[in-house]
């Protein structure tokens, strides 16, 4: 299994996200302005400001030539994740329902979060079960999930919505306390807190390495297959 | 006529007569117009430390880890397994004053370039923050919330977590907030570089972002003068930061010397160019010409002396040997960081500045640097009362109970969650310790050692005995770092006074800084770089004197790093240290409106240093499953703070004649573990229950202390 984590000038959480997947399967570094996805499995659009966001948060990134192999890519039943910035860039590039608003607050937020797990039969979370609390930080400005009323019972009732902010955590006024969501065919999978920060009991929790673990596991299961 | 009568614009650019005149004496002539700008950013107060340099040397600087000390960009102490840790702290007040979120945010990006400028890369900011009085003041209220977005503008924005800090609020900060970032770097030894210019022939390089107008004159401007009213008209003296610029600028310098391209490398900072060069030339006694044709400018028609002298952020200078200039500008494209030749290293030992082909200045170096007179102060202790008591919270009839819940719900002591939750504290996945989990931030190192990191300071005790109450903030970042396992290895200080001219700002001066001296001697800390900024005054009066400590250590399990909170039911708790407190200059004379003064408790040095070592031990060892240090607030606040962190109650007797409320900082500890374990500790109560009890002082449950201290801050919405 190998992952291959985007770098954008601008991406913070690359790194952390290259260890992340590292602790289950190889990974390695996507330059923004390469088209060569170098035979990974799945494709990590990490956290950070990518070209700044001076515009809208995600905006430019998505016209990176390394985007138009992600698309691609996504379009051929790839996996691919997207990581707070990773998610806003997916949402920007249409391979992601839905939109990222300024936080209610208008602020910046870092904190722990429970989030629970909707649906565990997915290629992002068959290693969790459904009903499962992940407790995994956010940090960010922009991450108030956004989409239209009959797009949300779309997103629902095609079991499109992979995390909800548990009761009482939602930090941003996510409509539906929305924190991750996939598409249709359910092999893009955006959400706003991060996994990666979440992988060792030493700096605050483990439960986003299953995360990691369930798109390994998906993997290995596809190539018996 | 002299020469300094013959011209007044000496004086405002802020050249004394007589400094215009040893000048003019150095150079045989007087000096052109570029020359000027240049000489008078160079021996301001910001640039030559003219008042503060000769007592910087009463600062003990050797220590066994020390690999750089002062004198360049930051100081740098090794911490084994190859690798350098480089850390220093650095004020950005005057600009913070004017325009609270570019300026905050312009410091911590500064402080970073400090820290990559030694090539070492950023793991982490921490800020000493000081305002007015929230309650009453709404432009504090507004400065501290756009100095926390700044903050956390750039630091999020770069991807360096923001581990700790510390936010005091007083009355003296009313017109001069205090804006200090001190940032932590990590480098592998052979990567570490130094600023001195070498080699003539060599091509100095301007990396990153264009040069503006922005920040002209912000060190001789903004830095080295009082603040009063009109300052809005100084605010184009303020910089303005470009976070995404500094992360591209960052990755391409570290690049730079991974490949090992560069001579030297130097950041640019106060004083832009001609403080750069100036300092890469004076360290390497060599000489350097420069074009300023040749810099890349923000808009057209910038003067020579603007090019000089704009303080624009996010650039660095280099020197670089002619056959890898090549190489130089490959890497600096693909980080898509501007990067020019803009002139050469000499061995003339002159700053020579040309303008298409024509000398604009040409100044021996030594003139720039070495010859700003340096100046005694005139200490004097001031006669009667200097600062003005705070508006009364506490009444008489307050029970113990009720000053407990006042002084946890008082902006100095509330939790500080609504500031932190706006910084990552998380990026780059070494935060082993997070904000209020631990008296000190604790960073995991790929040898599973850990570094930690506190920094401390406090104005109103400095302002009722400098000499002890500078001594105390040593003692209390310390004492921090104990509470985690740590062992100190090296110091860093931002010393922010009034105006040094004054004869009580200068014995204010003196006196503090002869107490850092002995602290830092007394437990062995090296001081390896700081800062100074002088003239906080307001025509009220002068800003409290406020000596920011910052101390990095290391502990050797990163397993087995300290927590503040009680952690195991049953536990017994003790009193480590000697406890000799008193009430003068504490929170609880503040709330009671009293003015700060008084004598400080006394401290003993040696009982106090075994103290630290016994914590330290108990932490390491994995015997106490707690440690906290009693400071602001005294015992009562400390207790409470364990409680309310560890979501769990506590039972305590105190010695007779103990105040529950008296102050002693850096001195002693609240300490849990197993009672077995604290056989040699005073024994004072039991971790156990929902609610706080001090024999026959008070009783409350922790969900009342946890409401109470955690609305605190939130109630004046930072």
């Amino acid at each position: 299994m190998k992952f291959g984590v985007v770098r954008f000038p601008g991406s913070c959480d690359d790194d952390d996200a290259l260890l992340a997947a590292g602790r289950v399967g190889e990974a390695t570094i996507l330059w923004h302005a390469d088209r060569d996805l170098q035979g990974v499995d799945a494709v990590v659009v990490p956290g950070g400001f990518s070209y700044g966001d001076y515009l809208r948060a995600g905006a430019i990134a998505r016209f990176a030539p390394v985007m138009e192999e992600v698309a691609e890519f996504a379009r051929d039943g790839g996996l691919v994740l997207g990581i707070c910035n990773g998610f806003q860039v997916l949402c920007e590039a249409g391979l992601l329902p839905g939109a990222l608003l300024p936080n209610v607050s208008l602020r910046f937020v870092c904190r722990q979060v429970s989030v629970d797990v909707i649906h565990a039969d997915t290629a992002f979370t068959c290693a969790c079960e459904a009903g499962q609390t992940l407790s995994i930080p956010v940090k960010h400005t922009t991450g108030r999930f956004y989409a239209p009323d009959v797009e949300l019972d779309r997103l629902d009732s095609g079991g499109q919505v992979l995390l909800r902010y548990a009761p009482g955590q939602n930090p941003n006024g996510s409509l539906r306390d929305i924190a991750g969501v996939c598409n249709e065919h359910g092999n893009v999978f955006g959400l706003m807190p991060h996994p990666e920060h979440a992988v060792d009991p030493l700096t605050g929790s483990s439960d986003g390495l299953s995360i990691f673990e369930s798109m390994r596991a998906h993997v290995a299961g596809r190539v018996l297959v | 006529m002299s020469p300094a009568a013959s011209s007044s614009k000496h004086r405002e650019l802020g050249l004394t007569d007589s400094e215009y005149e040893l000048i003019v004496k150095r150079l045989g002539r007087e000096p052109g117009d570029v020359e000027l700008a240049m000489l008078s950013l160079m021996w301001s107060e910001h640039c030559a430390y003219k008042h503060s340099k000769k007592l910087l040397r009463r600062l003990p600087t050797d220590g066994p880890h020390v690999l750089m000390g002062p004198g360049e960009n930051a100081g740098v102490v090794d911490v084994g397994g190859g690798l350098a840790l480089a850390f220093k702290v650095e004020s950005h007040n005057h600009p913070s004053a004017v325009e609270p979120f570019e300026g905050a945010a312009t410091g911590v990006g500064g402080i970073l370039r400090d820290v990559f400028a030694v090539g070492a890369r950023p793991i982490a900011v921490l800020d000493s923050l000081r305002f007015g009085e929230p309650a009453s003041s709404e432009r504090s209220r507004y400065l501290l919330e756009h100095a926390v977005a700044g903050i956390g503008h750039y630091g999020n924005s770069i991807g360096v977590p923001t581990v700790g800090g510390e936010l005091y609020f007083e009355h003296s900060y009313e017109q001069n907030c205090l804006v200090n970032a001190m940032c932590l770097g990590l480098a592998p030894r052979e990567r570490l570089i130094r600023s001195a210019a070498a080699g003539p022939g060599n091509v100095l390089v301007l990396l990153g972002a264009l040069t503006g107008r922005d920040g002209i004159g912000g060190a001789s401007v903004l830095a080295s003068a009082e603040l009063g009213d009109g300052d809005e008209s100084k605010r184009p003296s303020v910089q303005i930061g470009d976070p995404f610029a500094e992360k591209k600028l960052l990755e391409c310098c570290l690049e730079l010397l991974d490949r090992e391209l560069l001579v030297s490398l130097q950041d640019l900072g106060a004083a832009g160019l001609t403080s750069s060069a100036s300092e890469m030339a004076s360290k390497g006694g060599v000489g350097l010409e420069l074009d300023v044709s040749s810099v890349p400018l923000r808009e057209p028609g910038l003067e020579p002396f603007e090019i000089m002298i704009s303080e624009s952020q996010e650039r660095m200078l280099c020197v670089v040997e002619p056959g890898l200039v090549g190489e130089v500008m490959g890497v600096c494209e693909h980080w898509e960081t501007l990067a020019t030749p803009i002139g050469s290293v000499t061995d003339s030992g002159r700053l020579r500045v040309l303008a298409a082909g024509r000398a604009v200045a040409d100044l021996p170096v030594s003139v720039l640097v070495d010859d700003c007179p340096l100046y005694d102060l005139s200490p004097a202790p001031h006669e009667g009362p200097l600062y003005a008591a705070a508006e009364r919270v506490l009444t008489d009839q307050d029970t113990p109970a009720e000053i407990l819940l006042k002084l946890l719900h008082s902006p100095n002591l509330a939790s500080r969650r609504s500031v932190f939750e706006q910084y990552d504290w998380i990026v780059q996945s070494r935060t082993v310790r997070r904000p209020q989990e631990a008296d000190a931030a604790v960073l995991a190192l790929p040898d599973g050692s850990a570094i930690a990191v506190s920094i401390d300071g406090n104005g109103r005790r400095v302002a009722c005995d400098p000499r002890r109450g500078a001594a105390e903030a040593v003692y209390e970042c310390a004492a921090n770092l104990a509470c985690v396992g740590a062992e100190p290895l090296g110091l860093t200080n931002c010393l922010n006074f009034g105006n040094p001219e004054k004869p009580h700002v200068a014995w204010q001066l003196t006196e503090a800084v002869e107490g850092l001296a002995e602290a830092c001697e007394a437990l062995g800390i090296p001081v390896v770089g700081g800062n100074v900024s002088l003239y906080n005054e307001a025509p009220t009066g002068p800003i409290y004197p406020t000596p920011v400590v910052g101390i990095v250590g290391q502990l050797p399990d990163v397993h087995r790093a300290g927590q503040l909170g009680f952690a195991v039911e049953g536990d017994a708790i003790a009193l480590v240290g000697p406890f000799e407190a008193s009430r003068n200059g504490s929170e609880l004379a503040k709330l009671a409106g009293l003015p700060p003064t008084g004598p400080l408790p006394p401290l003993d040095d040696r009982a106090v240093r075994e103290a630290h070592e016994q914590v330290r031990a108990g932490v390491r060892g994995g015997t106490l499953n707690s440690a906290h240090d009693i400071a602001e607030g005294g015992l009562a606040v400390a207790l409470a703070e364990c409680c309310i962190a560890g979501d769990v109650g506590a039972t305590v007797t105190l010695r007779e004649g103990v105040d529950a409320f008296a102050e002693a900082p850096g001195q002693a500890f609240i300490v849990s573990g197993n009672e077995r374990h604290l056989e040699n500790f005073e024994i004072i109560g039991r971790v156990g229950g929902s609610e706080l009890a001090i024999d026959g002082v008070l009783r409350i449950s922790v969900s009342d202390l946890e409401q109470a201290w955690s609305g605190g801050l939130a109630a004046i919405g930072p």
